[in-house]
């Protein structure tokens, strides 16, 4: 799903716990997914004037869940460090989206290029 | 334009939302009940959340400024009726609404604004007799 402005932030979500209640998801797990999700999106429309957003449901062992991509060509984070401490922003948000996310998420991978953009993956398991 | 309505109760403003706030409209509303505020001189404000489920740290910050601005116009703003998961993954996310009042539901709510009213009320009173005696 592409993510281009502001409305999309919305149906993205529904689109995201449709696929959580699918796999049996609890409410709590996916409120912190959506949630978690919803921080990314924003992040990409904010920075990188939005990106692709990828939804699966993966599987490990016995063990279903949701994996979310987040992929843009914004500019990129020169210190994901820096980027994943709390009330950090380089923007004049209150810093909470990436490590916010992150806490909320079972796995969470970042990977960006100074340049060239900046992916996200996060994971979040039914049970996890 | 789509807009959440904010009904007028004797001094307290009163608003649910129905539906998951996308940025603009929760922006709208924001300014739209700090005007408010202003033009009925309301002394509280309550927001009914039971049906969000959804608060990220951008509706986050709206709460907070609706009851940063309400506060400067001496008006109390009380959030009601958040979904339990919602609450659990707000304090996970490291957003606890600081400065927000909270109560179960609209009841209690208006239990809390009605009480946080008769004491500010109750104190200016209290000026008053002290400055008499004086």
């Amino acid at each position: 799903m592409s993510i281009l402005k502001e409305q999309d932030v919305v149906p993205f979500r529904n689109r995201v716990k449709e696929y959580a209640v699918k796999t049996g998801m609890g409410i709590v797990n996916q409120t912190k997914l959506i949630t978690a999700a919803s921080e990314l999106v924003r992040n990409m429309l904010l920075y990188a004037k939005g990106g692709i957003a990828l939804i699966e449901v993966v599987s490990r062992g016995r063990e279903n869940g949701i994996r979310l991509t987040f992929a843009d060509k914004g500019p990129g984070i020169a210190d994901i460090k820096l980027a994943l401490k709390d009330g950090y922003s380089s923007g004049k948000s209150l810093g909470l989206g990436l490590p916010g996310a992150k806490r909320l998420v079972s796995e969470f991978d970042i990977q960006s290029q100074v340049g060239k953009g900046t992916t996200v993956t996060i994971i979040k398991w039914k049970n996890g | 334009m789509e807009k959440i309505p904010i009904l007028r109760m004797g001094r307290f403003l009163l608003v649910t939302i129905q539906v998951d706030l996308y940025d603009r409209l929760a922006e709208n509303l924001e300014s739209d009940l700090v005007h408010m505020v202003r033009k009925t001189g309301a002394r509280g404000v309550l927001i009914d959340i039971s049906a969000v489920s959804i608060i990220d740290s951008f509706m986050g910050r709206i709460l907070g400024n609706i009851a940063m601005m309400t506060k400067v116009l001496d008006a109390e703003t009380v959030v009601v009726g958040m979904q339990p998961a919602v609450a659990i993954t707000l304090i996970e996310l490291g957003l606890p609404l600081k400065g927000v009042h909270s109560a179960l539901n609209v009841e209690r709510g208006m239990e809390l604004l009605r009480s946080k009213i008769a004491l500010q009320d109750g104190e200016s009173q209290d000026d008053d007799i002290y400055h008499s005696i004086e």
